[in-house]
């Protein structure tokens, strides 16, 4: 039995520890919010956050998480989550969707270690593959965010 | 105002009239069906025959007062489940707040695409918009009148003098009630025999920009179910190890390594690999890497593309090729003319590469089987998984899921996926469901790619600068040559792989258009605007070529040949003026512009890139989109920016080679995609129409290449005819 900080609550899991955190959050303790993209931390759909750092989770093994407190999609509530919910919903940024819990957690990590980002930090920071190429839209609701933080 | 997915939702079970013409009937609890919504949508052929009426199927108010419209069309990102909502709470008179839908089918009468047809249902070819236009207008306006109806009854007064808006029915006595509570009376009216649809001037919701996606809540929270997301209870997961050549086929296999895995339940033999069915993902995933296969490697493919590209250079040299088109006298005009400029184009196979791998889910439920996917051509599945279970179609229960990104992948003549998880689930005797799901690298090695394309042209012009020849010849694979779409082959031409040249839009006295098909092994598809991927590149660079060569300005040249097209020069003078065209550049920086039709819907982009040192930054696109009737102006835009960076990637970086038959790019890290920091700017103009509403899924992606190839030659004078452009040889270009 491995257990696993996921939400604020314990979780045990009884898996393999070499299994990478991604499948144990979607299959054994069920939350799909967390997408499989590439398996390859190339893409960022497996973005969660572990003590605050955006993570991809496909390329941690559960054995390898310790005592470190993962946050998924399903569980954002800071301010800077708030806001860029808010400001991803107005843009209408999303098309299919399955990389945006992604792109969400990446941008919150972002916002929430610096409020006031430049272009620049957008780009080095939000490096999550979008196939819809949603990309315009996400750098403008990432400024919106930062806007309504302000707020 | 999320969009549910249909297990959640209560099953109807109204029992359609034998004669055929019951158009609504009360649900035990479920309101007002606008005509029958069968059970999951079970319907015998002899249902579907007795369906006569477009208004059948198509929107459910419940008590609560929601109004879920059945959708013909997936949703793969490109928004239709919104754009169908707006067409019927448009003429319902709903609010925008009370809007759900889900994904209809099993009735081509109700859902048939009316662009192949009205005979199947399928989402592709950029028409769901044109296909679902009249049809749920139509719907929302029934359920409106039979409201109406009903509420003149219940309070005694005239039906004219009842007023809906917002989702309430009103008069002026002060009665009011909401759809909801309305909803089971007014399934007991007549439906009228027509109805009179809003005059365009009277829309509030079709053409508002300010109008959100339906799915945005649930896509923003995490909350949104697709396929993959699905789990029953007992489910099992399931990945399947393919043959690593195209055309291969199981020999033999061990399982007995792969059965010791932890998790791991079955190692099963279906008619496309070996399934390894385990209690997770992860633990089929290391099922399978024990897994030993045999492969007959006798039949498959094992050229690699540079032979094959060297053959298609031969091919198109050659004599044989089918005639796509032929006006005048191309090879006369072409000796005759003062200059002739030829060109070669060489586009390699590329990968669709949508965000949610493949998967789908099939279950066994008494006499039916379940299937949860990304349903693209449901019919033709129902079809394919009866044939695999060996039962009847209507016994087939689909599921049609939200789906992540598609960009034709999943419109599949054999059923692919859909198929593998209906067979695996019966090569363990239907023991539990099973969800099968492709890893990236699965999708990425398992073909089913844009094909690979040799473009062979020459253009002529005399010696005032006009152009009066024009050759092109096309060498590549037929993407409907096998399976359910050969019908569409005529003459010996794929439409799909001439669309686009066959059709060139200018006024050339003389043009030659043929076709060389080749037989090669890797399986290939439609990917998103099909043809015109290449054949916008090659003509729209040509042409280019040609207005250099006459001393014209690009737009000016491409205007004056233009003449009888006036969709394709509104947005030509819509990009002109909103690029400021004609403004002298930066060094190292230009500026380029093409112009294609596809889908029914024209589409010019003003291209500014930057190059150095080899390395091209495109930094801005202007695209100009006539796509008839904008009905949500914000999903075109979305529809043109997303066009414009799946085929920015793909012409900046994309490329699927082989080397002896073997896939060489695996995953992200090899196929290259466009990430966020190389996203132009992107200002999107629609052109006003009163036309009827035509594509846009696709129609953003063909000018984006050749307008960045036209830029990139007017900041270096260097004109790509081979992508990627990332080998690009610059030095001896």
């Amino acid at each position: 039995m491995i257990t696993l900080k996921v939400n604020g609550q314990d979780r045990q899991v009884d898996v393999d520890p070499a299994t990478p955190l991604l499948w144990v959050l979607r299959d054994t303790i069920g939350l799909t919010g967390t997408k499989y993209g590439c398996g390859i931390a190339a893409c960022g759909a497996c973005t969660v956050h572990m003590d605050g750092q955006p993570t991809r989770s496909c390329s941690v093994t559960v054995g390898d998480v310790g005592a470190a407190s993962i946050t998924t999609i399903e569980a954002i509530e800071s301010k800077a989550a708030k806001a860029v919910q808010t400001a991803w919903q107005k843009l209408d940024v999303v098309q299919c969707g399955y990389c945006q819990s992604g792109q969400i957690m990446a941008a919150t990590a972002l916002l929430e270690s610096n409020p006031k980002p430049t272009q620049e930090d957008v780009e080095a920071a939000m490096t999550n593959i979008c196939r819809c190429a949603t990309y315009q839209r996400i750098k403008t609701a990432v400024n919106e965010a930062a806007r309504i933080m302000e707020g | 105002m999320l969009i549910r997915k249909n297990d959640a939702l209560p099953i109807n079970t109204v029992t359609p009239s034998r004669r055929g013409f019951l158009k609504a009937g009360v649900v035990a609890g479920a309101g007002l069906v606008i005509g029958w919504h069968l059970p999951s949508g079970r319907i015998t052929s002899a249902q579907a025959a007795e369906a006569g009426s477009p208004f059948e199927g198509y929107i459910r108010i419940s008590p609560e007062n929601k109004v879920t419209v059945l959708a013909a069309h997936l949703d793969m990102g490109q928004g239709i489940y919104t754009g169908t909502a707006t067409l019927v709470a448009e003429e319902l008179e709903a609010d925008w707040s009370q809007m759900e839908v889900e994904g209809g089918y099993g009735n081509p009468k109700l859902y048939g695409n009316l662009a192949f047809g009205g005979k199947f249902q399928g989402t592709g070819g950029s028409t769901a918009t044109m296909s679902s236009f009249d049809r749920y207008r139509r719907a929302g306006a029934t359920a409106r009148v039979m409201l109406v109806s009903a509420a003149a009854k219940q309070w005694n007064v005239p039906a004219g003098e009842i007023a809906v808006s917002k989702g309430v029915v009103s008069h002026s006595s002060g009665k009011k009630a909401t759809f909801g509570e309305l909803a089971e009376a007014a399934a007991k009216e007549t439906p009228p025999a027509d109805v009179t649809l809003k005059d365009a001037g009277a829309w509030t919701l079709i053409g508002n920009a300010d109008l959100r996606r339906l799915d945005s809540p649930a896509k923003t929270t995490g909350q949104q179910t697709f396929t993959l997301d699905v789990k029953l209870p007992g489910m099992l997961y399931a990945v399947v190890q393919r043959p690593p050549l195209f055309g291969g086929k199981v020999k033999s296999f061990d399982a007995t390594a792969a059965k010791q895995v932890k998790g791991v339940v079955d190692v099963v033999e279906i008619p496309r690999g070996v399934a390894v069915v385990a209690d997770s993902t992860w633990n089929a995933m290391a099922g399978r890497k024990a897994l030993k296969v045999e492969w007959d490697d006798s039949a498959a493919e094992k050229r690699g593309t540079p032979e094959l590209m060297a053959e298609y250079k031969k091919l198109a040299a050659g004599k044989e090729a089918a005639v796509a088109r032929n006006d005048g006298d191309a090879a006369a005009a072409m000796k005759s003319a003062a200059k002739v400029i030829s060109a070669e184009f060489e586009f390699p196979y590329l990968a669709h590469a949508a965000m949610e791998p493949l998967d789908a889910v099939a279950r066994k439920d008494g006499d039916n089987i379940e299937i949860w996917g990304g349903h693209q051509m449901p019919d033709l599945y129902q079809g394919i998984a009866a044939g695999i279970a060996e039962t009847t179609p209507d016994k087939i229960v689909l599921h049609v899921m939200m789906t992540g990104g598609s960009f034709g992948r999943r419109a599949v003549g054999d059923g692919d996926v859909i198929a593998e998880a209906v067979s695996t689930a019966k090569a363990i005797g239907w023991k539990a469901p099973v969800k099968v799901v492709w890893t990236r690298e699965d999708d990425m090695t398992g073909g089913r790619y844009r094909p690979m394309y040799f473009h062979k042209m020459q253009a002529g012009i005399d010696g005032a600068g006009k152009l009066v020849a024009w050759q092109h010849r096309i060498v590549g694979q037929s993407i409907m040559s096998d399976g359910p779409f050969a019908g569409f082959i005529q003459n010996g031409v794929d439409p799909t792989s001439v669309e686009g040249a066959s059709t060139l839009p200018y006024a050339v006295p003389n043009i030659h258009v043929d076709l060389v098909t080749t037989k090669v092994g890797v399986p290939v598809l439609w990917w998103r605007s099909v043809g015109s991927t290449h054949t916008a590149y090659s003509t729209e660079v040509l042409i280019d070529e040609v207005a250099q060569a006459a001393g014209q300005d690009p737009i000016a040249f491409r205007l004056a040949m233009l003449g009888d097209k006036p969709r394709h020069k509104a947005v030509l003078e819509k990009v002109k003026e909103a690029s400021g065209w004609g403004q002298a550049m930066e060094k190292g920086k230009g500026r380029g512009v093409a112009v294609a039709e596809s889908f029914g819907s024209y589409v010019a982009q003003v291209v500014d890139v930057s190059v150095n040192n080899g390395a091209i930054k495109v930094e801005r696109v202007i695209c100009a989109v006539d796509c008839g009737t904008a009905v949500n102006p914000d999903v075109i835009k979305a529809q043109m920016e997303g066009g414009i960076g799946y085929g920015l990637s793909a012409i900046l970086k994309g490329e699927i080679t082989l080397k002896d038959g073997l896939v060489e790019q695996t995953n992200f890290d090899g196929y290259e995609v466009l990430h966020l920091d190389e996203m132009p700017e992107v200002e999107v103009h629609i052109l006003p129409s009163k036309e009827g509403p035509t594509g846009v899924g696709e129609p953003g992606v063909p000018p984006i290449g050749p307008a960045v190839a036209n830029a990139v030659f007017a900041a270096t004078g260097k004109r790509i005819r081979l992508l990627p452009m990332s080998k690009f040889d610059w030095k001896s270009a």
